[in-house]
């Protein structure tokens, strides 16, 4: 990439400090001296402070709200524009206040670097101290200093000299590196954009200068890949996974596998819009959409990678976390973690130790407080994928989510690999492999799941499969909703939790068969999207999806079992179709309607797409 | 050398797909000027070629002819499920504010009764935070009261690229994709990729429009510009700010403050 781009590209910079150390009033500054404000803008300011009988500040040029106005301090963040030679800027102000903490982090959490402002008499206070650890945690590892307020200690080397002293070795135990540290006196404009008299001892760069010195944050495009799935698209027959790639690369033909689950498949196309040429390759930073070579489950959440370089696969993980609210974060409780577009419920096992912001020092404690930072653990239901954020920032780092709130941030600092959910667990256990299996069978084990309403024609066609197929020799089995209710799952009722959980227990009964070398003929209503999703989770790409579609007139003039009579009639509430409802499937690998066809031609439809997907051809492709 | 054009685009397609997935019931809202128009073409970007979601034009039969002549063309052309919602009367808006914050008033209130008549839950809107002052203060998804209200003192956090997605009962959430745009982003995105633009942007006799609002209450700017290249080269050294000509900015230190925290966009 060119050089000069590089350098022209704008910078974020957020602005920290203790609160009245001077923010504001150097942004003001800066603003001016660079000839950024518009027109007329000082002129207002003067007018305002004037109503208000208070003396002109720098700062009034940045508050925007009346309150601001009103109490001289800033509430909220706020981001401006403004231009030196070199390049164009967005500034960022962060509230110095302890309890608009929140806002800063939200300031800074967008800045490529940072310049922290410290008053020169008053040295760092714990304010200063605990903006440098949150950009630290933030990510943010470009950090300038200030030392304001010069001119009220009559630009002294030694007290400069201590303070940056200070500061230096503070930033370097927590790994910030700063070269740069500057007197200056912000009111008078001292060392912003014009070197000041006033310091003769001080040799290093203005304010602008090392702004200029900055460089933007570079795309991690030589990183392993990460392309976190954000949704999937169907605008017409292609099936798009949406996503922004977080780290490396990605080509037209790469293999990817998707983290947890741990399907495969190889990336066919990148699909964009009003492009005039084929998009072959994509990389850090751009948000794409690919299409691939197979129908595998894959959905907002997983995470493609290549094989080599793969995250880590894990339901415990040690996080530092920063906590935002007023209700402590607390052993035992749980909360929603989120990770790239993936959220987890997880469990708080144990909060290894509270960091002192004063001295760095830590120890153990029950719970985390507003405004605190700490060593937690976390442990989750399903499998995450992740990353250490020291290896891979961008997947290594999430919010948690308490109800409707976003309250924490947290970066992974450690992951136990331990027994997660590997989906690999048959193959390696088991002494027969599915390869044997299904060459002993001439056909693939697997799960075609029937889904539609009651009088669809459901039970009827999966029974006329299930003979067709045993004639022809295949390992085949009906698992069908009515009767699964009589046994398996005699103690399961009709509400929505019980519902659900038939599904789930059908769907791993089938996996069993399936890993068996059954072809599985599953027939349940399973009128629901995110059951039938998980269903699909469960038996991951054997798992197929019939929609055997008839519309309600049509099931309800069957009514072969006379369901639907009395659903009218009001004698069975929760009736899927007449008083509760039925999702029908968006990506259903394929579709009857038999209210169309008729049943030989709707057996002969699934009798060729049970060859193609489980039969000696799909054996030998798999083998290609 | 647009680099930072891409990482824009990457950025607020990113948003608009966190949008769609995370919330249910979805419009947008085009007012047809030069940055609705952007992020109309950037929905196309996001969601190949189709906007998946209504877009609502809040008019007040105030808009200048070309603007609705614009509308009309571009709504066909690009296929646009565009609903037009009649913002009530000025008559009926609070007698407290200055007269010209009360005419720009009437479409809160014709985005309240698009939100209770259609029952959305997020309302996409094309501001940016180098227009004004309050909207530098903006969060990306900004939860508000069915009433409107922002409550700027206790705005959410935004972690990295985590915005709160989840809401109450009675709160809808205003979703800001071209949030970190500038103006001159907007014209030379604009120009990259030759996306329509109402004509009024361009000088006539000396004037021209560097805000579009509605013809009572927006006047043109002295300006030479006639093309695209023209507007970027004088907005690089401009100094007037970008609402210069928009009148209810300017009528009280707090406005657009009180417009803004009871609705406004």
């Amino acid at each position: 990439m060119d050089i000069r781009n590089e350098l022209n590209g704008q910078l974020r910079i957020v602005i920290v400090g203790h609160v009245d150390h001077g923010k504001s009033t150097l942004i003001g500054r800066l603003l001016n001296d660079t000839g950024s404000l518009p027109d007329g803008k000082v002129e207002q300011v003067h007018e305002m402070s004037r109503k208000r009988g208070m003396p002109f500040e720098w700062a009034f040029v940045m508050d925007a709200l009346q309150a601001e106005r009103d109490q001289g301090i800033t509430i909220d963040t706020t981001q401006i524009h403004f231009k030196t030679e070199q390049r164009p800027y967005v500034i960022i102000d962060a509230p110095g206040h302890t309890e608009f903490l929140k806002n800063m982090v939200t300031g800074a959490s967008q800045a490529d670097a940072a310049l922290l402002v410290i008053d020169a008499a008053e040295g760092a206070l714990e304010q200063s101290r605990r903006h440098a650890f949150l950009l630290h945690l933030l990510g943010v590892r470009q950090v300038a200093v200030a030392v304001n307020k010069m001119d009220r200690v009559d630009f002294d080397q030694y007290r400069f000299e201590a303070v940056s002293q200070e500061i230096r070795a503070y930033l370097a135990e927590l790994g910030l590196h700063t070269s740069t540290v500057i007197p200056i006196a912000a009111r008078h404009g001292d060392n912003i954009v014009t070197r000041s008299d006033k310091a003769p001892w001080y040799e290093g760069p203005t304010v602008v200068e090392a702004l200029d010195a900055f460089r933007p944050q570079q795309a991690p495009t030589e990183l392993p890949l990460r392309f976190p799935l954000q949704d999937v698209y169907k605008p017409d027959d292609r099936r798009i996974l949406a996503g922004r790639i977080e780290s490396g690369r990605l080509r037209v033909g790469d293999t990817l596998r998707f983290s947890p689950t741990g399907a495969t498949a190889t990336v066919v196309s990148i699909e964009g819009w009003n492009h005039s040429q084929p998009i072959v390759a994509a990389q850090a930073g751009q948000s794409i959409g690919i299409t691939l070579d197979k129908r595998i489950f894959a959905e907002r959440g997983h995470i493609a990678h290549h094989e080599e370089g793969a995250p880590h696969v894990t339901h415990r993980l040690g996080v530092r976390a920063f906590w935002l609210t007023s209700e402590p974060l607390a052993v035992g409780k749980t909360y929603t973690l989120k990770i790239t577009t993936g959220e987890h419920r997880v469990t708080v096992e144990s909060i290894t130790a509270v960091i002192d912001i004063e001295d760095l020092s830590s120890t153990p404690a029950k719970a985390v407080h507003r405004n605190e930072v700490a060593e937690v653990v976390l442990r989750s239901r399903s499998p995450i994928a992740v990353d250490l954020a020291s290896a891979l920032s961008r997947t290594g780092r999430g919010v948690l989510i308490d109800g409707h709130d976003v309250v924490g941030g947290c970066i992974v600092v450690e992951v136990d690999e331990g027994p997660a959910a590997s989906t690999n667990t048959t193959e390696v256990s088991h002494a027969v492999t599915a390869d044997e299996r299904n060459a002993a069978n001439g056909h693939k084990g697997g799960i075609l799941w029937l889904t539609g309403l009651s009088g669809a024609g459901k039970s009827t066609l999966a029974m006329a499969l299930e003979r067709a197929l045993f004639d022809r020799g295949w390992q085949v089995f009906v698992l069908d909703g009515d009767n699964v209710r009589n046994g398996l799952n005699a103690g399961l009722g009709f509400s929505a939790e019980d519902r659900a959980e038939n599904i789930r227990r059908v769907a791993e009964t089938a996996k069993l068969f399936a890993d068996a070398g059954v072809l599985v003929i599953a027939s349940l209503i399973s009128p629901l999207q995110a059951d039938r999703a998980r269903a699909r989770a469960i038996g991951g790409e054997r798992f197929h999806e019939v929609y055997v579609a008839a519309d309600l007139a049509t099931c309800e003039s069957r009514d072969p079992k006379g369901l639907y009579r009395r659903a009218r009639a009001g004698e069975i509430p929760e009736f899927t179709g007449v008083s509760a409802p039925y999702e029908a499937p968006e990506a259903a690998e394929l579709t009857i309607d038999t209210g169309t066809v008729t049943p030989v031609e709707a057996l002969g439809e699934l009798l060729d797409y049970v060859d193609g997907a489980f039969g000696r051809n799909a054996l030998k492709r798999d083998r290609v | 050398m647009t680099a930072d054009l891409d990482y824009l685009e990457s950025q607020s397609i990113y948003i608009l797909r966190e949008a769609y997935n995370r919330i249910d019931k979805l419009a947008l809202l085009w007012s047809i000027g030069k940055d609705s128009n952007v992020l109309l073409w950037l929905c196309r970007k996001a969601f190949f070629g189709r906007v998946p979601f209504p877009v609502v034009q809040l008019d007040t039969a105030m808009e200048l002819q070309e603007v609705y002549d614009f509308r009309d063309r571009i709504a066909g052309e690009w296929d646009l499920d565009l609903r037009v919602e009649q913002c009530p009367p000025e008559a009926d808006m609070d007698q407290t504010l200055p007269p010209l914050t009360r005419a720009a008033a009437r479409k809160t209130e014709g985005l309240k009764n698009l939100l209770r008549n259609g029952k959305y839950q997020g309302i996409m809107v094309g501001i940016r935070r180098d227009e004004q002052a309050t909207r530098a203060k903006e969060r990306v998804f900004s939860p508000r009261s069915l009433e409107g209200d922002w409550d700027v003192k206790d705005q959410p956090a935004e972690f990295w690229d985590h915005y709160k997605t989840r809401f109450d009962e009675g709160t809808h959430v205003r979703i800001h994709p071209l949030l970190h745009w500038t103006e001159l982003d907007i014209w030379r995105y604009s120009k990259r990729e030759g996306i329509p633009i109402v004509p009024l942007y361009f000088a006539k006799d000396g004037k021209r429009y560097r805000s579009l609002g509605e013809k009572n209450i927006t006047f043109p700017v002295d300006s030479t510009a006639g093309t695209i290249d023209e507007i970027i080269a004088e907005l690089v050294v401009t100094r007037i700010p970008e609402r210069a000509g928009r009148a209810m900015d300017n009528e009280a230190e707090d406005s657009f403050e009180r417009l803004r925290s009871s609705g406004y966009m």
